[in-house]
């Protein structure tokens, strides 16, 4: 932009030449704390520290944002909520119940949805919450993964980014059971069944968990507990762990011209993050606010009731739950009767197996990367997903494996919508959930390493322009330009890769039994993670690329010059 | 600092740093922006933010006039199935907040100094000095506790502390009653059972087959064939004829025995039954009436009440996970994951034509545990 900038001060802040009354006050107030709390000494590092800008660190935030949504909503539906199994016959103002018996929970969700005025309003809200934090969540959860975010220092923050998504999954289910009606109580149903399928003490579980014999009248008021006091206290104290972490790690940036490993560049926390920061927060809540009076959400008086011998059709977990429920509908009906006892197979592995498999492969996947490339350095630069391409392609395998898994938590939905056979759906995808995940792996493998060549040719031989030339003979040629700088250096502002280990110099060093058999599966895996990368060019190639380039963009205008479209002195 | 992030030497392959291909060339020139140098468009900016805080305002007082002025109740399928007050409340706030957010927002990118500034990083990693001065520390705190000199103390404390898990473990036995034989009984037992009363010992009535919810027994000329009747024992609606107080199928008694007891009646042609063996061996060739089935209608994967019955082929399907099962062949699975077929009610009618049961189920109902198959024993 060209405008004249000679007379513009530096800020647009501006300071009266004398402070006024209120600035006074403020002062008297701000030493009576300081003298108290010393936080003059936090502040001053703090209030102007930098937060680099990019719409994907915004993820996170949805996920922080909704969860204040879901503590400011829950309290409201507390202060109505009765989180008791007594049976009570239902007086309130939804006319098809009237008359009907059922618990006090399910009455008094009842009563939020259609005498309490704004209830219908904060239940929707904090169901939509809770649907967007656990998406928010796991989206967040994938930028970290997939930008390399969660490299050293971050690893730990990582962990804990992976139990909060474990605790927001529990909350949930214990959330939408409180309502006790007809879907949710099938949903606990199926919990009594996981439990009982527990080996040696799966009985002792059900019965303890659930006073007795199912569904007996104590699950409502525990999960409410859990609900209301356990799990947002563990939620709470572990997003203040993850965002001091934050705060002292100080956020990683995209790599770019001044931005570099050992700085930070962005705006201050005041005023410009802080804003930014705040208004989104007012942007989510508006939104929740806009689903919960817009979108319909679990209409429980549909449902009725819980009753043992009743269900519907269709009857399916909240989408983060539809994973493992997928597994547990397409595995086949293994059952063990062996000693006298009884090994349910057909739920243990789904249920019992799978979804802490699948949280222990996420959580060590930080460790088990640097273990494999032996980095152990710090990084606080992000890399594009392109860039570490066995990377990438674990995560999207990992991602189909989670998404057929999910396709088959609805293969009945699947079957109905789109005319096709159920036992089709689930054989095709029996056998999917093991192919999927593989094809996936190569496909995005090479696809990364694609791009990265698609990089590297950029740099070395200029963009495509767009213009093409004819040359006297007939042939085409497109021109390509050299990239501006600031895109040249970004594109080179990676690392190289390691050499890997070669396994033969691990035998020769004279390692022997376990620590050897270690070291050169090491070696060979970090050979397969590196292997076909394409590294960014060097110096010499560069400069050659570059002299070649302008050699080329040369001859090509000199041909524009004398091309026969040019009428130059040569057509005469 | 071996550690520091500059280095990239690191445990990484003894790989030599190579020199960067093109040098950094450091941070772009600041650009101005439109509302940096033009007061007629700051200002024009200024009266945007403002006005986006008075709609919220705005929006905060129809919030409030919408509160006092829509009814609730179960009128919620006014407005396009929305409900008025929900609808009106949730458009309203969430508008108050949306205007408020972009108002804040537009401020931050308009007006707000949009100079980036640069900070220095540290390695997460303490310095070498306050590494050893926090080793230091801690030894001599423990030299001085004496932890290490006196095994005893250390020792029996350890101990002592460890066992106060047992009362933390203790303390939870009152969750619930022990399992005892509850899993392998129905109140379908109740019929047929002989109790003392007055001292004398008395037979009680085989336990009729009622409907569900209306509770009238059934007659198995009631039913045609390919009719589906969810039932339940009779003793839930009529607890005086079995000699049951009726506090104990009322409220959670009630939803114990049902998620139990729900049977699934079907009747099909009586030369479709291919009558398969009991637990002890013996034919099931007596377990149906006229073609009538009874079989649990828990399911024994992990306990949804069954209830998709495709006609034609006496297969009934799990709406939860898909298990079917096959009511003319002993309750077979055919397909899905469940790993045991349903248990059956043996059947018969008694002097008055309605369906009782001959006994209870003759193996547990419901999702499968671990000590299940004790019950054979």
């Amino acid at each position: 932009m060209s405008v004249d900038v000679s007379k513009v001060a530096t800020t647009n802040g501006s300071e009266p030449a004398t402070p006024t009354k209120g600035a006074q006050r403020a002062g008297t107030i701000a030493t009576w704390a300081d003298e108290r709390l010393g936080l003059g000494t936090a502040m001053k590092k703090n209030i102007r520290k930098v937060f680099p800008d990019h719409w994907s660190f915004m993820l996170g935030e949805i996920a922080l944002w909704s969860f204040v949504v879901l503590l400011l909503t829950g309290v409201f539906l507390t202060l109505w909520f009765d989180p008791s199994m007594t049976e009570v016959q239902y007086d309130g103002s939804y006319d098809p119940l009237r008359g009907v018996h059922m618990s006090s929970a399910m009455a008094s969700t009842l009563e939020i949805s259609f005498d309490v005025r704004g209830g219908l309003l904060m239940r929707q809200m904090h169901h939509w919450a809770a649907m967007i934090f656990i998406a928010a969540m796991m989206i967040h959860l994938l930028r970290v993964y997939f930008t390399g975010a969660f490299r050293k220092p971050r690893e730990l923050n990582w962990v804990i980014g992976c139990l909060l998504l474990l605790l927001g999954t529990i909350e949930g289910f214990t959330g939408y059971s409180l309502p006790d009606d007809l879907l949710s109580g099938t949903g606990v149903r199926a919990a009594d069944g996981f439990m009982k399928a527990s080996p040696v003490i799966g009985t002792y579980m059900s019965f303890f968990l659930f006073g007795g014999e199912f569904p007996g009248d104590t699950i409502i008021p525990r999960f409410y507990a859990m609900h209301i006091l356990l799990i947002p206290g563990l939620l709470l104290a572990l997003i203040a762990a993850h965002m001091l972490l934050l705060v002292y790690h100080k956020h990683t940036q995209w790599p770019g011209p001044g931005r570099t490993e050992q700085n930070v560049v962005g705006y201050p926390m005041l005023p410009v993050y802080a804003a930014k920061a705040g208004g989104f927060f007012f942007i989510v809540f508006g939104m929740i606010a806009l689903m919960g009076g817009l979108f319909s959400m679990n209409p429980v008086w549909k449902y009725g009731p819980y009753d043992p011998s009743k269900v519907t059709a269709g009857s399916q977990p909240d989408w983060y739950m539809g994973w493992p429920d997928g597994l547990l509908r397409i595995i086949p009906a293994w059952e063990t009767h062996i000693w006298g006892v009884t090994l349910s197979w057909n739920v243990m592995i789904p249920i019992l197996v799978m979804p802490p498999l699948m949280l222990m492969v996420l959580i060590a996947l930080p460790f088990l990367e640097s273990w494999i490339t032996g980095d152990k350095r710090e990084h606080h630069l992000l890399q594009r997903p392109r860039n570490a391409p066995t990377r990438t392609a674990i995560m999207v395998a990992l991602m189909t494996f989670y998404g057929l898994s999910w396709a088959a938590g609805g293969n009945d939905i699947i079957a109905i919508k789109m005319h096709l056979s159920i036992n089709q759906i689930t054989y095709f995808l029996r056998a999917a959930v093991f192919i999927g995940p593989v094809i996936a792996f190569i496909i995005t493998r090479r696809w990364c390493i694609s791009l990265q060549r698609h990089d590297a040719e950029k740099l070395l031989h200029g963009y495509e322009s767009g213009v093409l030339v004819r040359s006297p003979e007939g042939g085409y040629a497109e021109k390509h330009l050299p990239l501006p700088l600031e895109k040249a250096y970004t594109l080179t502002a990676r690392d190289h890769d390691p050499e890997p280990e070669k396994v033969e110099q691990i035998e020769a060093s004279g390692l022997e039994g376990r620590k050897l058999r270690v070291r050169r599966l090491r070696a060979r895996l970090q050979a397969l993670f590196f292997a076909d990368n394409v590294q960014k060019p060097t110096v010499e190639e560069l400069h050659e690329a570059q002299h070649h380039a302008e050699h080329e963009l040369h001859e090509l205008e000199s041909q524009i010059a004398a091309g026969p479209n040019r009428h130059g002195p040569a057509d005469h | 600092m071996s550690d520091a992030p500059d280095t990239h030497s690191g445990d990484h392959g003894g790989e030599l740093a190579l020199p960067e291909p093109i040098a950094d060339p450091g941070l772009p020139a600041h650009t101005w922006r439109p509302t940096d140098v033009d007061p007629a468009k700051e200002k024009r900016a200024e009266r945007q933010v403002a006005g986006l805080f008075a709609l919220s305002a705005l929006s905060t007082i129809a919030f409030v006039v919408a509160y006092f002025t829509l009814d609730v109740g179960d009128n919620w399928h006014v407005v396009a199935g929305f409900g008025a007050s929900t609808m009106a409340l949730g458009l309203t706030l969430g508008l108050a907040l949306l205007f408020i957010g972009v108002g804040i927002i537009h401020w931050a990118r308009k007006l707000m100094a949009d100079h980036e500034i640069i900070e220095m990083r540290h390695p997460a990693r303490s310095t070498d000095e306050d590494r050893e001065a926090a080793v230091d520390a801690l030894n001599t705190g423990l030299a001085e506790s004496g932890i290490g000199r006196r095994p005893l103390i250390r020792n029996s404390l350890l101990g002592a502390v460890g066992l106060l898990g047992v009362p933390t473990v203790v303390m939870l036995r009152d969750l619930g009653p022990l399992p005892g034989d509850k899993l392998y009984h129905t109140i379908w037992g109740r019929g047929g059972e002989t109790i003392t009363r007055d001292g004398q010992q008395v037979t009680l009535p085989k336990m009729r087959i009622s409907r569900d919810a209306i509770g009238t027994p059934i007659l198995a000329s009631d039913l045609e064939i390919g009719d589906l009747v969810n039932a339940q024992p009779e003793v839930l609606y009529n607890p005086e004829r079995y000699e049951v107080d009726p506090t104990e199928v009322e409220g959670v008694h009630l939803q114990v025995h049902k998620s139990k007891a729900s049977l699934i009646l079907l009747r099909m042609d009586p030369r479709d039954i291919k009558p398969g063996k009991a637990k002890d061996g013996s034919s099931r060739e007596n377990w149906s009436v006229d073609g009538i089935v009874a079989y649990s209608k828990i399911c024994t994967h992990v306990g949804c009440p069954i209830s998709l019955n495709e006609r034609t082929t006496h297969h009934l399907l799990c709406p939860c996970h898909q298990s079917t099962f096959d009511l003319a062949d002993s309750g077979k699975v055919v397909f899905g994951p469940a790993g045991r077929p349903l248990p059956q009610l043996p059947l018969e009618v008694d002097e008055e034509g309605y369906l009782v049961a001959q006994s209870d189920f003759d193996e547990p109902v419901g999702p499968s545990f671990w000590e299940r198959d004790y019950y054979e024993r």
